[in-house]
């Protein structure tokens, strides 16, 4: 009878091997174990053995050749007598050898190939029920991000409506938990980012940190479609949540301050001083009839004093270069001014406002404001600062931890002008007393610089007539 | 009469204090009683512990390596002809495990290799249940307790662990039985056979580490992994260590002896480094011509564990032809039985993985179990125990 050998797995795991050449012809007469090819697989160049002893029939594959495991590659003609406790590529007679099977041996050598140590794994064709895929677990993702952040889970809200059915995704791609790296989890969390909105740039689609900060920042895809503010208020105004969509300032504050808060280490500082002799200067000048026409206020002379202040202490007037990897110090200042808007919050700059006088700034500060409250703030006029100032005191607030405008190494907060028990000459009297809060970016300014800068400020609030000193 | 160069160099390499007229070792110069070339070389200490050897059993430790010898070609060609997923070939180091299996007592427990197939061999394990693992038919060919060795172990060194584990067992049960660790050169560069041994020292247990340093971690020459002589190992943690030729038979059954004997009368462990050659690839899937020199081969098939014991058996006259036909007969009908055993060998049902998890019934595990019955079901509507 002829039997047939069909090329083994000779390493681990191998899928094919290179016949490097025959030690037999047909015809020949081999015994069990007689060397009868040289194989060379993806590890070793190896001899193979014949499984049996009779005369060579058949020679299937050429020298040279590679071939897939599982195929023939030789057959013998073997004495019906010998092939028994030698046919190993028989699976029927082993089979049928241990009666373990109710089918007959005929129909599982039908069904059945060889597999795993006789001619490794065989390609399942058909009949195997789908793996079940992995779930992508919406609930334990989406939950902590809705809490922290209701507005990143809206696109999801909107998005059945512009994609195709679940059925027609690529499994892989949809069901899967995002592709991503465990620090990038993290700072999705974070932030309250839902991983499964983010798109990812990364290799094989894999989410980047800077795909998440982008996301944070606002640049996700809004839907096609859209709805307006107004709109989508009015849909929801019955539900108990109102959704807004993030654009327009709401977005580029949103993407100012991720930006500054993940990428400059703020340090703030706080210091509380009697600013009753401002005050009076103030009024003073008030009623001076060179500032007649112009409007006053405590910020116009805490701008001036920090003006002032940086002077003496340039180092806060500065930016970290992260691309060019440089720290550059301006030589003149673009004093921002917080201002709270309609649309939200904008910082726009006085273009070099240490070249100013103290009505000029007075001037310009008006100006700024009433600007930037109709909503006309130029571009120009939002791009360039330097350090910013934010007068929290004008809501009654006395201290707070300012985030840095993006670029900027420094920013101050004034708190609100308050009476207050003061110890004034060793005898606790009602001064008129405000805090400062200096937020700084620790990359640049040491903790020295950024205190000498708030102490400087702070003298000059308490003593106007400190400027004598410093200027 | 050192029969390993290599290491000697490595003293000059990396410790220029330490040179090797002065190594820093403590295992002592290499225990031979048998010559490479088969003369018998009398040693006063270590002839005590073989003077009981007769020629007939002489004759028989020569009959055991030529059989394993045999069962080892015999799997390593099933392996090529598709029949076995993997072997790991013992070629070289018949004499280290042939003398070891053979200094056994009944009681004894070996924790053995993936390659220890000839201390198994010895044990009593049935040639076709050696390569049952090895066919991807049964997690263990064997029932440890029936033969007193415990699965072979495929992780590196870690049953080193299970033996000290053992011996403090038998040393719990004031048995006077010994736990013996075997494995290679490779796994004395594991944590936990550093482990085993201190624990061994700690509590001065009953178990004998045999390290048959083969010379080769795959493909790590042993002087790369050790810069002094792995017996030396040894004595950083306190174990006393002896050196055998590991290709000569009859040294490594009397070094065996002498460190059971040591256990057996609460002396505490020993650790043996045989010192021997793997003349095969590390295991079918290898090729060891890619990092090793045929130079290296050759000198030590001259130093070949079977040749020297022919050697001496025919200069003692012992080897008659019968005698020598009876070896190879023997030979013979265990390949025989062994490529029947393994052809024939039938396929493991595939619910059979469930019997072995725990021993007493247990309701994950039919939980499992009915699962996958069901799933196996959903392929063509009945289950066929064995004929999946």
């Amino acid at each position: 009878m002829i039997k047939e050998f069909r090329l083994p797995d000779l390493g681990e795991g191998l899928t094919e091997s290179e016949i490097l050449s025959w030690k037999v012809a047909v015809g020949d007469t081999v015994a069990l174990n007689q060397v009868i090819a040289e194989v060379e697989t993806a590890k070793a160049v190896v001899e193979l053995p014949s499984p049996f002893a009779g005369t060579v029939a058949a020679l299937h594959e050429q020298a040279g050749s590679v071939v897939e495991v599982g195929k023939p590659i030789v057959s013998f003609e073997v004495d019906d007598a010998g092939a028994a406790p030698s046919g190993g590529a028989d699976t029927a007679a082993r089979a049928s050898g241990e009666g373990a099977s109710k089918e007959s041996p005929a129909e599982t050598a039908a069904k059945r190939e060889p597999n795993l140590v006789g001619y490794g794994a065989v390609l399942e064709k058909s009949g195997r029920p789908a793996r079940r895929q992995r779930s992508f677990e919406a609930g334990s993702v989406a939950e902590p991000a809705a809490a922290v952040e209701p507005a990143a889970a809206e696109p999801a809200a909107v998005e059945p409506a512009d994609v195709e059915p679940m059925a027609e995704r690529e499994p892989a791609a949809e069901q899967e938990r995002p592709r991503s790296t465990p620090p990038v989890r993290k700072l999705a969390r974070d932030l309250g980012i839902d991983l499964g909105l983010v798109k990812g740039t990364g290799p094989g689609g894999l989410i980047t940190r800077s795909d998440v900060q982008d996301f944070a920042a606002g640049s996700r895809p809004q839907p096609e479609g859209e709805v307006t503010p107004e709109a989508s208020a009015v849909a929801d105004s019955q539900g108990r949540e109102t959704r807004t969509p993030i654009k327009g300032v709401r977005k580029f504050t949103a993407a100012a301050m991720v930006q500054s808060a993940f990428t400059a280490p703020h340090v703030t500082e706080f210091l509380t001083v009697d600013v009753t002799s401002t005050m009076e200067l103030l009024a003073r000048l008030k009623a001076s009839r060179e500032f007649a026409g112009y409007k006053l206020t405590p910020l116009t002379i805490a701008a001036k004093a920090v003006l002032i202040a940086l002077r003496r202490n340039p180092t806060l007037n500065s930016r970290w270069d992260e691309s060019a990897q440089e720290i550059v110090q301006f030589n003149y200042v673009n004093l921002g001014i917080a201002a709270a808007t309609p649309l939200g919050l904008t910082v726009p700059n006085i273009k070099d406002a240490d070249k100013m006088t103290l009505p000029e700034l007075s001037a310009a500060l008006s100006e700024l404001t009433d600007t930037a409250r109709s909503g006309k703030t130029a571009p120009a006029d939002l791009a360039g600062g330097t350090i910013s100032i934010t007068n929290i005191g004008v809501f009654g607030i006395d201290a707070g931890t300012p985030i840095l405008n993006p670029g900027e190494a420094a920013i101050v907060a004034l708190g609100s002008v308050r009476k207050a028990p003061w110890v004034y000459n060793d005898e606790v009297v009602v001064r008129q007393v405000m805090s400062l809060s200096l937020s700084f970016d620790h990359r640049l300014v040491d903790g020295e610089q950024g205190s000498k800068f708030l102490a400087d400020l702070g003298a000059i609030l308490s003593d106007p007539a400190m400027v004598m000193t410093m200027v | 009469m050192l029969t390993d160069e290599p290491g000697q160099d490595a003293y000059k390499a990396s410790n220029p204090g330490i040179s090797a007229a002065s190594p820093r070792r403590t295992g002592g110069d290499l225990v031979q009683l048998i010559s490479p070339e088969g003369e018998r070389i009398s040693h006063p200490e270590f002839d005590l512990w073989v003077s009981d050897v007769t020629d007939e059993q002489l004759c028989s430790l020569y009959e055991d390596m030529l059989v394993i010898r045999r069962i080892d070609a015999e799997a390593t060609a099933l392996q090529r002809q598709g029949e076995l997923a993997l072997w790991p070939p013992l070629l070289g180091q018949e004499a280290s495990q042939i003398g070891a299996g053979r200094a056994l007592r009944d009681d004894d427990f070996v924790f053995p290799s993936y390659r220890d197939n000839g201390v198994a061999y010895c044990r009593g394990v049935e040639p076709t249940d050696l390569v049952r693992a090895w066919r991807g038919n049964a997690l263990s060919g064997w029932d440890p307790y029936r033969y007193n060795i415990a699965t072979q172990q495929i992780i590196i060194g870690s049953q080193s662990l299970h033996a000290t584990g053992y011996a403090m067992g038998i040393q719990n049960d004031g048995a006077d039985s010994v736990a013996v660790a075997l494995f290679g050169d490779g796994a004395t560069s594991e944590g936990d056979v550093s482990e085993a041994m201190v624990f061994a020292a700690s509590f001065q247990v009953p178990v004998v580490f045999i390290c048959q340093n083969n010379h080769w971690a795959i493909s790590e020459p042993v002087r790369i992994q050790s810069h002094i002589q792995i017996a030396d190992r040894a004595s950083g943690f306190g174990i006393p260590a002896i050196r055998v030729d590991g290709n000569d038979v009859l040294a490594v059954l009397a070094v065996t002896r002498i460190a059971l004997d040591r256990a057996r009368k609460g002396g505490g462990p020993t650790f043996i480094e045989a010192v021997t050659y793997r003349m095969g690839p590390h295991t079918t899937a290898d090729d060891p011509t890619r990092y090793r020199d045929a130079n290296e081969l050759e000198d030590w098939a001259a130093k070949d564990p079977i040749a020297r014991l022919k050697a001496l058996l025919l200069t003692k006259g012992l080897l008659t032809e019968e005698v020598e036909a009876q070896a190879q007969a023997k030979a013979d009908e265990v390949a025989r039985k062994l490529r029947a055993g393994v052809i024939n060998m039938p396929d493991p049902a595939p619910l059979d993985l469930f019997k072995h998890v725990y021993s007493t019934p247990n309701s994950w595990i039919e939980r499992q179990r009915d699962h996958y019955s069901r799933y196996l079901e959903s392929f063509n509507g009945s289950t066929q125990e064995g004929a999946l």
